[in-house]
């Protein structure tokens, strides 16, 4: 056996980060899931444009209007390359019929409701849309006549936001906090611990809404938006710390650390330079798979009515108008759409958080299979 | 262990007590107050109100109100009195809890009676396509949160009408026999249950699966084949009661989570639990129930916490806490 193995043959050495690559690419689930984060975040960028409405575009004729759907062959038999749909009229209260002797052929690049890009690029046109007058509701309407997949887009923005600005602010609070309670120990340790403890002991979601009744309820949306920010910020870096100091507490025995102090760096200047960068990759994981978290945060704040209020969207809320007895029976997509956004975001962070996990692990070398 | 035990609790006191604080201040912190709500109301005179704001204490400063907050709780055991229920918080909070506990041990049931047939049918099985069905459906379900589950069951029940959509029991619950009576809050029981034990049951499965396969490889069961005992014996009977040792641990800190964890079912269901009740007090500005709650719920997980470090002391002999 031994004398098979051929001599090893010179290779480049591979630096860390093609390592971090290839481990990555292996992982399949975990490209997906990447690419599927990507086009969910491109989406929220490009929301007005892609959106055929603006967010509160109201129609009082067609409250719970059904997904339209989309028509090849038109009443005469011909076939249209581009689809187009049928006009809908009411027939009874919430219910509509086609009216298949019209057509109304899907435009794209349509000039529609005025918006700004990104707050500032004034724009009117929308990706698709149809003649003006009639209405296009790929995944159906709400409550109020209002493009669900518009709403979801709009709701996109805010859901998906909070999660990565929530872990942020928490995440760095959480590596300043268990650096400084590791690193200098003592009564700044026993006190922030204390704290940390405090905090873990009181289950998650009733410490979340005794901190939501610090806020007014009736705040304009975009001060609940930093409100439950806020929230989640100071619910999520507790853990994170504790984990931190455990960390911190055996790095500042390296010699590096004692070299630092010798020639006489500042204290927090150690500990944000020299010892918080050794585990980043910890926290660039564990920040990974706590997004979902954040984001759920969000969703179940709007959805028991306390967090992101209407005319906003949210995908909280978007449930929440889901729940009612008529939606449940009758009109399924004001659940089923936000149901499935909030699913394939979920999952897509699990899979690309499992992958980064995998990629990062220093005792999976890119040879050796894990 | 009796130390460890007595040492235990004593520390549940302090973190008690920070949490009743911090739980105080957040609430002082929030804008308004009840009194502000039903000042809003003409039908209540301004001097009600005043007299109110006496008896509440609302008028004296905020450390003054939580000292004699603490100073009722330890002397009377008074939780102090609901605002909008006209009932010693306690009272509501009793009964909240207890259908909360209702809820949680349902829903552990049906956790504990699939994780554990589901997890050993996957490690006997392994790679298997039950196995691996049984590994995809856990990883799919680990990524739909509670909300969506307890809405899907709720949609369930709306297209069928097998189970009623929310709620404890039925309008006409106290006419029926008791026989009857236990069917219909078994019926209420079955989704939100289904919804709370079904977040946990992935996880605990794969545990499961991998602890007996753990076990599997060990000598003593190579040992038990060699003398030619029944593959039955050998998983059933030699392998599987090691396999759920390190279960039991984990069970205890379960019960941390009891009532955390349906908190959402509570609400897509109507369960009239804690988690319902924490909700209305907060948007009636109920000050003392929602302390009262929070506290309430800050217990259960510390207590459940230490049964979980006393359960593997019982069950592992090589752990003492002496």
């Amino acid at each position: 056996m031994l004398a098979t193995t051929p001599p090893e043959a010179p290779r480049r050495s591979l630096t860390p980060g093609q390592i971090f690559w290839r481990q990555f690419h292996r992982n399949s689930l975990a490209v997906a899931g990447l690419w599927l984060l990507g086009l969910l975040y491109g989406m929220t960028l490009l929301a007005p444009f892609l959106a055929p409405y603006s967010e509160n575009s109201i129609d009082r004729t067609r409250f719970y209007h059904p997904p339209t759907p989309l028509r090849w062959v038109d009443a005469d038999g011909r076939f249209h390359a581009i689809p187009f749909i049928h006009p809908t009229r009411e027939i009874a209260t919430s219910r509509y019929e086609e009216d298949r002797t019209r057509t109304l052929p899907i435009r794209f690049f349509v000039q529609g409701e005025p918006y700004k890009l990104w707050g500032m690029l004034p724009m009117d046109r929308h990706l698709y849309g149809v003649e003006s007058g009639e209405r296009i509701f790929l995944m159906g309407a709400d409550h109020q006549g209002r493009c669900v997949w518009t709403r979801l887009l709009f709701g996109a923005q805010i859901s998906l936001s909070v999660g990565l600005i929530g872990i942020a602010i928490s995440f760095t609070l959480g590596m300043l906090l268990g650096g400084i309670s590791g690193y200098f120990g003592g009564w700044i340790d026993t006190i922030v611990m204390r704290f940390v403890e405090l905090l873990l002991s009181i289950p998650g979601l009733y410490l979340i809404v005794a901190l939501r009744g610090v806020f007014p309820n009736d705040l304009p949306s975009e001060q609940i938006y930093l409100a439950i920010i806020a929230i989640l910020a100071f619910i999520g870096w507790a853990g994170l710390a504790r984990v931190i100091r455990g960390m911190v507490l055996s790095i500042r025995k390296a010699d590096y650390i004692a070299a630092a102090e010798a020639l006489g760096m500042s204290r927090m200047r150690i500990i944000i330079r020299h010892i918080l960068p050794n585990t980043l990759s910890y926290v660039i994981v564990a920040a990974t798979i706590a997004v979902p978290g954040y984001i759920l945060g969000e969703v179940f704040l709007s959805f028991l009515g306390v967090g992101v209020q209407e005319p906003s969207a949210s995908w909280g809320n978007m449930l929440n108008q889901a729940r009612s007895l008529a939606a449940l029976r009758y009109y399924p997509w004001m659940l089923f759409v936000p149901g499935v956004a909030i699913f394939l975001t979920v999952m897509a962070y699990n899979f690309f958080g499992d992958g980064l996990r995998d990629a990062l692990d220093p005792r999976k070398t890119p040879g050796g299979k894990g | 262990m009796r130390t460890y035990i007595l040492r235990r609790l004593l520390q549940t006191i302090p973190l008690l007590l920070g949490i009743s604080a911090l739980t105080f201040v957040l609430l002082q912190a929030a804008p308004g107050d009840f009194l502000n709500m039903m000042a809003e109301n003409p039908a209540i005179s301004a001097e009600t109100l005043e007299q109110m704001r006496k008896n509440f204490g609302l008028d004296r400063p905020w450390y003054v109100q939580y000292f004699v907050y603490l100073k009722n709780i330890f002397l009377h055991f008074d939780f102090g009195q609901s605002f909008s229920r006209h009932q010693p918080v306690f009272e509501v909070l009793k009964q909240g809890l207890a259908n909360t506990l209702l809820l949680a041990s349902a829903a552990m049931v049906i956790t504990w009676g699939l994780a554990i047939p589901l997890g050993v049918l996957a490690a006997v099985k392994q790679y298997s396509l039950q196995d691996k069905a049984l590994s995809l459906i856990a990883f799919v379900w680990l990524s739909i949160p509670e909300v969506l589950s307890g809405l899907l069951l709720l949609f369930l029940a709306a297209q069928t009408g097998w189970f009623p959509l929310g709620g404890m029991t039925s309008l006409d619950h106290d006419l029926m026999p008791p026989i009857q009576r236990f069917w219909d809050l078994l019926r209420h029981l079955a989704l939100p249950a289904l919804v709370v034990g079904l977040v946990p049951l992935a996880g605990r499965m794969r545990q499961m699966r991998g602890n007996l396969l753990d076990v599997l490889r060990l000598d003593y069961v190579t040992t038990a084949r060699a003398k030619g005992l029944d593959e039955h014996v050998v998983i059933y009977k030699h392998a599987l009661r090691n396999a759920l040792n390190p279960l039991i641990t984990l069970f205890g800190f379960t019960l941390g989570s009891l009532v955390s964890g349906s908190f959402v079912a509570e609400f897509i269901f109507s369960w009239p639990g804690l988690g319902s009740i924490t909700l209305e007090a907060l948007n009636t500005q109920d000050q003392y129930l929602v302390m009262g709650a929070v506290l309430m719920a800050s217990t259960v997980l510390v207590l459940g916490n230490l049964i979980a470090d006393l359960l593997l002391a019982v069950v592992d002999p090589r752990i003492s806490y002496d």
